[in-house]
């Protein structure tokens, strides 16, 4: 970048995208913007992780709405939902809710969960705002891919918003979509029209995911400033670039598993098609299997799983280090556990399959790399706890909900020591154990790290301070929310309870079970309103909130350097340098309980230890 | 959209908007003195982290206790008791390592709150502590590993050869149906191509195995016999899930899976252990499939081996006519086709 001395990339495309905006005039103003260009059509990094932000935010109150409706559904399904009609139409005539409606409920819950907010809103935003900011970067690599990345998103939002709409309902087999179901309208209504904008939708998505994974990756190693090894970058950074590379690396692949799917159901492809009598005659696909498409989905499904978790663990490294005013324990080890995470997560997608008829043998070896997981992931566990041991605790919202993520993601994780043992997944498959457990350890914890990134940073987006009593609230409500909704749903799953059904009402042995549904369901009602308080404090404190200072949190990271009020560049003059890590936390001697990594050691002498220079 | 909901947001965005402002004017009346404040925040949110300890550990038990009888009652096949000794086991070390570390966790978190006066324990690395919790762990998930992978082999490594009853089930939109191979003990080989209405499963009445395959709306087996499911599909992917039996496979449009089991338990039995006359066995679908998946479910019955030979007979032939053209019996009955086979043997 043209402003940086030490990275000669003066050609990158981020310059020529770039040039006019800061290449020529004083990074202090950013002239001719107007609305358009500034909120919408930006290219600048911090524009464009609120955009994500905001975005990600619509659609997880979308989605939380879906799952309260099918909440109450499962837990009083004989009752008339008020106002049910009015909301969803035709599929909630006078209160009750369409088995087939529930499914693409179901169904579109996950999808937008998964990728939209989990995926695209925490990657999308935090990597967006962090990277450049952290690293010590102007902008994104480019900031125009940057860009087209939020802009892919927002067009696969909008598809999947309309695939709500159409005649025949949105997809709903499932936000894993196997195929036959979801290759054949006859099957069941969602997969016509609904399907086809679904897997419209999820290509989009896919383009958006590498457009800004490639960003992630060739920001982290090209434009860190002076003196920022590689070693010297925070875990929030590593995690980020980790995941850049796990989406790149493995999104092609369910852009492949898309493709054919479309191939067969449009082009009379037999991909995952064979053998197939329905509505009364054969049908002439011959030769493929369900199971590959399975293989392929589940290759990117795996890693997509810490392409979601890996991020939350990365912000909570970085909130709960700067909370406890003291140095996140095993700096080394957390990266190296997330690599072998990361790679770990490429080689155990069959223990989606154990009972899918995929050979046993191979199960045996996918419940081996399965298992090994939990070896990095308790690494991790352990250095968190260290980190709270004789820290010095800032309860602020932020470190909440890092607190929270580590409990969850103990809970959720142990119950997949369980789910990864094939012998012991034969039972408990698509039952709600399988629902508790990734809701517990993916969706949880990534939400939690999500929180803990917004209360952390909005004074870095927004320059405003958040409520704070407003986030306890919301802290606390949200956790026992998340605990008394899926923790029950162990039991449901231990006592053989399957996943995706619309009522039990016709198992006469499932009737035991009714009052765990209606537990589940009322604490998800908590949880679910707590979270516009949430929506409340967001938006308030954007306009209402009290200013900030310019490192609020007195954070050692390079972000915090950089003036509150936002400007192309991030820095007005030149990009601090960095001189240490930026975990100095409660260094003895330090006058301060925090020395920010641009603070050189020539000026420390009081705090060097013999391994500093 | 509802008047009330209109008036229910209303008021809750007032709601907040006052708590905003109680807040606000709360911190001034406090002097506007943040530390104060974030110091009555540590103090409040470290007591409720060790509350939430303390209250989640004894809800946690309470519920353990609460709903240990609605779990699925002693497993009614032989490997389902295997597979439950190791949940059993599973579940003692996965809880011991739930304790502690959330104990820690929590009980760190209420015990290290901020005190200016006091500076954190500078402490970044540790090898020995590190290598520690790798190893512990390492060597834990081995032997979890290890016992795991020896019952999977159990369960999937059946002998071919094994002298088992076959049963198919076979799976469609929404409803599954058995087909048991009869005397000759092997079933005819199948194509959905042949599907009609009288010919549901698409059986090849050509094939030699063909005669004396049986239809049956409910899946009846005999305690004790080792039973072969070959589960097939003609649609969508359906999961054969019998929760009793601790057995579970999907059914696969154009492939074959087996699932191989010995059940142990009559129904009668089961009534007894569960103390419920009216206790049945069941099949569930677990894999979705369509809009009335939730109703896709088949009965199952453990009976003693005579009585399945009895009620084995009873069953229609697949081929109630074609038995008659091929193998030149008169009735369509299984026993019919049973005495005549038996005969000519």
């Amino acid at each position: 970048m043209e402003v940086n001395p030490n990275k000669h990339i003066a050609h990158s495309a981020h310059a020529d995208a770039h040039g006019h905006a800061h290449g020529h005039h004083d990074h202090d103003h950013d002239h001719d913007d107007n609305f358009w260009s500034k909120y919408i059509f930006t290219t600048d990094h911090k524009m464009i992780a609120k955009q994500f932000l905001n975005t990600a935010i619509f659609m997880a109150f979308l989605a939380m709405f879906m799952s309260l409706i099918f909440r109450m559904q499962l837990a009083w399904p004989d009752a008339k939902i008020p106002f049910l009609q009015d909301m969803i139409g035709k599929w909630g005539k006078d209160g009750k809710l369409d088995p087939g409606f529930y499914l693409a409920l179901v169904t579109i819950h996950g999808t937008i969960m998964v990728f939209f907010v989990l995926t695209g809103g925490l990657s999308g935003t935090f990597s967006n705002l962090l990277i450049p900011l952290q690293v010590g970067a102007r902008d994104m690599a480019s900031g125009f891919l940057n860009a087209l990345s939020f802009w892919f998103f927002a067009l696969s939002s909008v598809v999947m918003l309309v695939s709500l709409g159409v005649e025949s309902g949105p997809a709903s087999g499932g936000w894993t979509v196997y195929p036959p179901l979801s290759a054949l309208p006859q099957a069941i209504p969602g997969s016509g029209l609904g399907m086809t904008l679904w897997l419209v939708s999820m290509v989009f998505f896919i383009a958006s995911s590498l457009l800004g994974g490639i960003n992630y990756i060739t920001t982290v190693l090209n434009l860190r400033t002076k003196g920022m090894k590689m070693t010297r970058l925070p875990l929030t950074i590593w995690a980020f670039f980790i995941t850049a590379i796990l989406g790149v690396l493995s999104f092609p692949v369910l852009l492949a598993a898309a493709l054919l799917l479309v191939f067969d159901r449009s082009f009379g492809t037999s991909f995952y098609l064979s053998d197939i009598f329905i509505d009364g005659a054969p049908l002439d696909h011959a030769g493929g299997s369900p199971i590959l498409y399975q293989h392929l989905f589940w290759f990117l499904g795996h890693p997509e799983v810490y392409i979601v978790l890996l991020p939350a663990l990365g912000l909570a490294s970085e909130v709960i280090s700067v909370n406890a005013r003291k140095p996140i324990f095993g700096y080394k080890a957390m990266i190296g556990s997330m690599l072998v995470i990361a790679f770990l997560s490429f080689i155990v997608w069959g223990h989606h399959m154990f009972v899918t008829g995929m050979n046993p043998f191979l199960g045996s070896v996918f419940v081996f790399t399965t298992l090994l997981v939990a070896i990095p992931s308790a690494v991790k566990v352990f250095n968190y706890i260290t980190t709270l041991w004789r820290g010095n605790i800032q309860f602020t919202p932020q470190m909440l909900f890092g607190i929270g993520l580590v409990s969850t993601f103990i809970t959720g994780g142990l119950t997949g020591i369980i789910l990864g043992d094939s012998a012991l997944d034969i039972n408990i498959h698509d039952t709600y154990f399988v629902v508790a457990h990734f809701h517990i350890v993916m969706g949880s914890s990534a939400i939690f790290g999500m929180f803990a990134g917004v209360y952390h940073w909005f004074p870095r987006m927004y320059g405003r301070m958040m409520n704070k009593p407003l986030g306890y609230i919301h802290f606390w409500l949200t956790l026992i929310g998340l605990y008394g909704t899926f923790f029950p749903m162990h039991f449901l799953g231990l006592a053989g309870l399957p996943r995706r059904y619309y009522a039990f009402t016709s198992y006469e042995a499932f009737d035991t079970l009714v009052n765990i549904n209606h537990i589940v369901t009322v604490f998800a009602i908590i949880g679910g309103l707590a979270q516009f308080i949430f929506l409340f404090n967001f938006y308030y404190s954007i306009k209402y909130g009290k200013k900030s200072v310019q490192n609020p949190w007195k954070s050692n990271t390079l972000e915090w350097t950089a003036p509150v009020e936002h400007l192309h560049g991030n820095w007005p003059g030149a990009i601090p340098e960095v001189h240490r890590w930026p975990y100095d936390y409660g260094k003895p001697g330090a006058p301060d309980d925090f020395i920010p990594q641009t603070v050189p050691f020539s000026e420390t002498p009081e705090s060097n230890t013999p391994h500093d220079h | 959209m509802n008047i009330l909901l209109i008036l229910a947001v209303v008021f809750g965005t007032l709601v907040l908007v006052r708590l905003a402002n109680v807040a606000a004017i709360a911190s001034k009346l406090s002097g506007e003195n943040e530390e104060a404040e974030q110091e009555s925040a540590n103090r409040w949110n470290s007591i409720g982290m060790l509350a939430f300890l303390i209250a989640g550990i004894i809800t946690m038990f309470y519920l353990i206790n609460a709903y240990s009888p609605l779990m699925l009652p002693v497993s009614a096949s032989e490997h389902g008791v295997a597979i439950d000794n190791l949940m059993n086991i599973n579940w003692i070390v996965l809880f011991i390592t739930f304790l502690i570390t959330q104990i820690l966790l929590f009980f760190f978190a209420f015990k290290y709150k901020f005190n200016k006066n006091r500076r954190s324990f500078y402490f970044h690395d540790n090898n020995k502590l590190e290598a520690i919790w790798t190893v512990i762990p390492t060597i834990v998930l081995a032997s979890l590993i290890v016992t795991g992978l020896q019952e999977w082999n159990d369960i999937t490594n059946k002998s071919d050869k094994m002298e088992g009853i076959k049963i198919q089930v076979y799976a469609k939109q929404f409803d599954f149906t058995a087909r048991y191979a009869g005397v000759d003990k092997n079933l005819a080989r199948t194509n959905f191509r042949l599907i009609t209405d009288v010919n549901p499963l698409g059986v090849d009445s050509l094939d030699k195995y063909a005669a004396d395959d049986i239809i049956a709306k409910e899946l009846v087996m005999p305690k004790g016999a080792e039973i072969e499911l070959v589960i097939n599909s003609r649609d969508v992917i359906h999961s054969v899930y019998l929760p009793h039996f601790r057995v579970q496979m999907n059914a696969v449009p154009g492939m074959t899976t087996r699932f191989s089991f010995k059940p142990t338990m009559t129904t009668a039995e089961m009534q007894k252990e569960t103390n419920n006359p009216k206790f049945e066995y069941v099949m569930l679908c677990n894999k979705v499939c369509g809009v009335a998946h939730y109703n896709m479910k088949m009965p199952v019955r453990v009976v003693e081996m005579a009585e399945y030979q009895d009620w084995l007979k009873a069953q229609p032939l697949v081929f109630p006519v074609a038995s008659e053209a091929t193998a030149g019996a008169s009735t369509a009955t299984a026993e019919s086709a049973a005495t005549m086979t038996t005969g000519t043997n």
